[in-house]
């Protein structure tokens, strides 16, 4: 006899219980995460939008160093000069070629992007799921210590943590990551604990199936596209914030990226000589780069929470805010 | 749950957060790299003597529990230390550039809000149709913007026509009061209006999404069923129930703004307390530095407890 047992979830024998509408499609469907993220967003024209668009910046940003027409550290011309036929954006105030430096800004702004979310999600995700699935005691400690980081004003801490930790690109990823990790935990656990609650897990434990068990094979394979868009949606967060360090002056001065190149606009006085083409660039591109991530992340999110459905771009997880609904 | 029993729950998790705030505010800045003394004395080469009184002066010969007891001690003297910039009370220093954050937040709030529930109800109401596309596209547009960024393209744009940094034109002497008002009103606008279109773009999609949501309420089926107008319906029936979330939005939005305004303040020079922390970070000012960072999280903690009570009194469904 197994110790766990809980009386109220045995079945009488002989009976089969019916699938689950929550349940994995067993092996018709194939069930890796990119396939089920893949079908999640095949029918949102947006989704496929911004996926397609971050595709084609990530391939631009992979092939920087073959793509880009000038050296990012040789110097091609007079300082501002304006566009031209051979240099298209013009050059900056140190007398690079622009559209150089935006390949390998973009790549390194992609880089921190995608290295802060990966800390983000990965954080974000463990102590959602350990919360969720644990509940009690495990669960109110970390809610009280997500609930903290909620409150701390994100900038001003990355501020101080980035110029105690001095500038680095490895710095500046890991304090991002490790301070913007709060709203996967909370979306996360929400779904955790909706799961664990589920008849088909119940029956597992009580069949004397481990936690491990239950948490491989059944909660985290279910969670696999929140925590994809979740994802999606820190890198365009990462992003941001790597431009608002790097305009503080934090970021990493031996790298080019595209919040150093709005700091240096700012700096070199391209305002004041009316270099329109040190300013723009830069800007235009982060905005395309989070509308892509916004665009997919939504999307995949969209088809995973029927609740949003009818309002297509909601607003969960838009805002990092909690509302009041008593379920903590 | 009572009213009484839920504000008082409330607030006493409001205030355990501030206490484990104010711990971990002392606790960052005592686990700075570096010796506390040689970043205080900034002298490369200070004498052992020197070195020895300072840190007498400030303490550090203590434990961590007994400079921690006199931290609490001073914090509830209002005593946050000295800014080693101008060496002036941080406290004054704050309150000062407080003085001067409210205001410029304040307007680019209410841009952001009002933009926000404009485009939102109109893109609800006309789902599917191209307004609402309009209406939706610039909001996203401008949310994906970096304020500072977009900051410098007004400057760009309009150097020519509105003041682009500072508060006050100092050239204008002895200004009459109203002239006053008007200075600091047009050096407002440029600022507020880069936060508020930086803002604005969260609240359209949640006041969209709300709208979208109480349209599809079975009472406004009934008002539509019983005859009444569409705007009545609008206003009088979905707008008010739509508005809930929002308003718990707003308000917790409200304490991050504040700090979320470094980077506009550090764009046009407003003398507030985004560009105190970021000058002080310049200038390796770590007691205005750590007493800003604890006026933001308390300003957080604040109106996050007001964005719960408010939600509590306006909806009686979670009482």
């Amino acid at each position: 006899m197994l110790p766990e047992v809980d009386p109220s979830v045995v079945e009488p024998a002989g009976v089969i219980a019916p699938a689950e509408p929550g349940m994995p499609a067993g092996r018709r469907a194939s069930t890796s995460p990119w396939a089920t993220v893949w079908r999640a967003i095949r029918h949102s024209p947006s989704g496929l939008v911004g996926l397609a668009i971050l595709a084609v910046l990530i391939l631009i940003a992979l092939l920087a160093p073959e793509l880009a027409p000038y050296g990012v550290n040789t110097q091609v011309g007079t300082r501002l000069a304006p566009p031209s036929g051979a240099h298209l954006l013009g050059l900056d105030d140190g007398g690079y070629d622009i559209v150089s430096l935006l390949m390998q800004g973009l790549r390194v702004s992609l880089l921190v992007g995608f290295a802060a979310a990966l800390v983000a999600s990965g954080v974000g995700a463990t102590v959602g799921v350990v919360a969720g699935y644990f509940g009690s005691a495990t669960d109110a400690t970390l809610m009280r210590i997500t609930d903290y980081f909620l409150v701390i004003p994100t900038l001003p801490l990355m501020i101080s943590v980035a110029d105690i930790w001095g500038p680095s690109l490895f710095h500046v990823i890991l304090v991002i990551g490790v301070l913007s990790w709060t709203m996967t935990a909370l979306v996360v656990r929400a779904q955790a604990r909706t799961i664990k609650e589920r008849v088909y897990v119940k029956r597992q434990r009580s069949l004397g199936a481990s936690h491990r068990w239950i948490v491989s094979r059944h909660v985290l394979p279910q969670l696999v596209p929140l925590i994809v868009a979740n994802t999606v949606l820190n890198i365009s967060y990462a992003i941001f914030l790597e431009t608002a360090l790097a305009f503080l002056g934090l970021g990493d001065p031996t790298r080019v990226s595209l919040g150093t190149m709005i700091e240096h606009a700012f700096l070199a006085s391209a305002i004041s000589q009316g270099a329109w083409w040190a300013i723009v660039p830069p800007g235009v591109l982060v905005a395309v780069i989070i509308l892509a991530c916004t665009l997919f992340g939504r999307a995949i999110e969209d088809a995973f929470n029927p609740r949003l459905r009818a309002a297509h771009l909601g607003a969960r997880s838009f805002t990092r805010v909690r509302v009041p609904d008593g379920s903590r | 749950m009572r009213r009484s029993d839920y504000l008082l729950k409330r607030t006493l998790q409001a205030l355990v957060t501030c206490f484990v705030a104010v711990t971990f505010n002392f606790l960052l800045f005592r686990a700075l790299p570096g010796s506390v003394v040689s970043n205080l004395s900034r002298v490369p080469n200070a004498t052992p003597a020197l070195k020895e009184a300072l840190t007498r002066e400030f303490g550090l010969d203590h434990s961590l529990w007994s400079q921690y007891g006199s931290y609490l001690v001073q914090l509830t003297h209002v005593n946050l230390g000295v800014s080693y910039q101008n060496s002036r009370p941080v406290i004054d220093n704050l309150i000062a550039d407080l003085g001067n954050t409210i205001p410029m937040v304040t307007l680019g709030t209410l841009i952001s809000i009002v933009l926000g529930i404009v485009t939102g109800a109109v893109a609800a109401w006309r789902r599917g149709t191209q307004l609402e596309n309009w209406a939706v596209a610039p909001a996203l547009a401008f949310y994906a913007m970096p304020a500072q960024w977009l900051g410098m393209m007004f400057i760009v744009l309009f150097s020519a026509y509105l003041p682009t940094g500072g508060m006050v034109d100092n050239f204008l002497i002895n200004p009459t009061p109203v002239q006053h008002i008007e200075d600091l009103l047009r050096h407002m606008i440029l600022p507020s209006l880069t936060l508020g279109l930086v803002l604005y773009g969260q609240y359209t999609l949640i006041v969209r999404s709300s709208m979208l949501e109480t349209l599809s309420e079975d009472y406004i089926l009934t008002a539509k069923a019983v005859g009444f107008s569409k705007p009545r319906i609008l206003a009088r029936y979905a707008f008010r129930n739509a508005m809930l979330p929002v308003v718990s939005v707003v308000a917790l939005s409200l304490g991050f703004i504040v700090g979320g305004a470094i980077l506009v303040e550090t764009v046009f020079n407003w003398p507030g307390i985004g560009l105190a922390v970021y000058q002080a970070v310049l200038y390796r000012d770590y007691p205005m530095l750590q007493g800003a960072f604890l006026v933001l999280t308390l300003s957080v903690i604040f109106f996050n407890l007001v964005a719960d009570l408010l939600y509590f009194r306006l909806d009686p469904r979670i009482r």
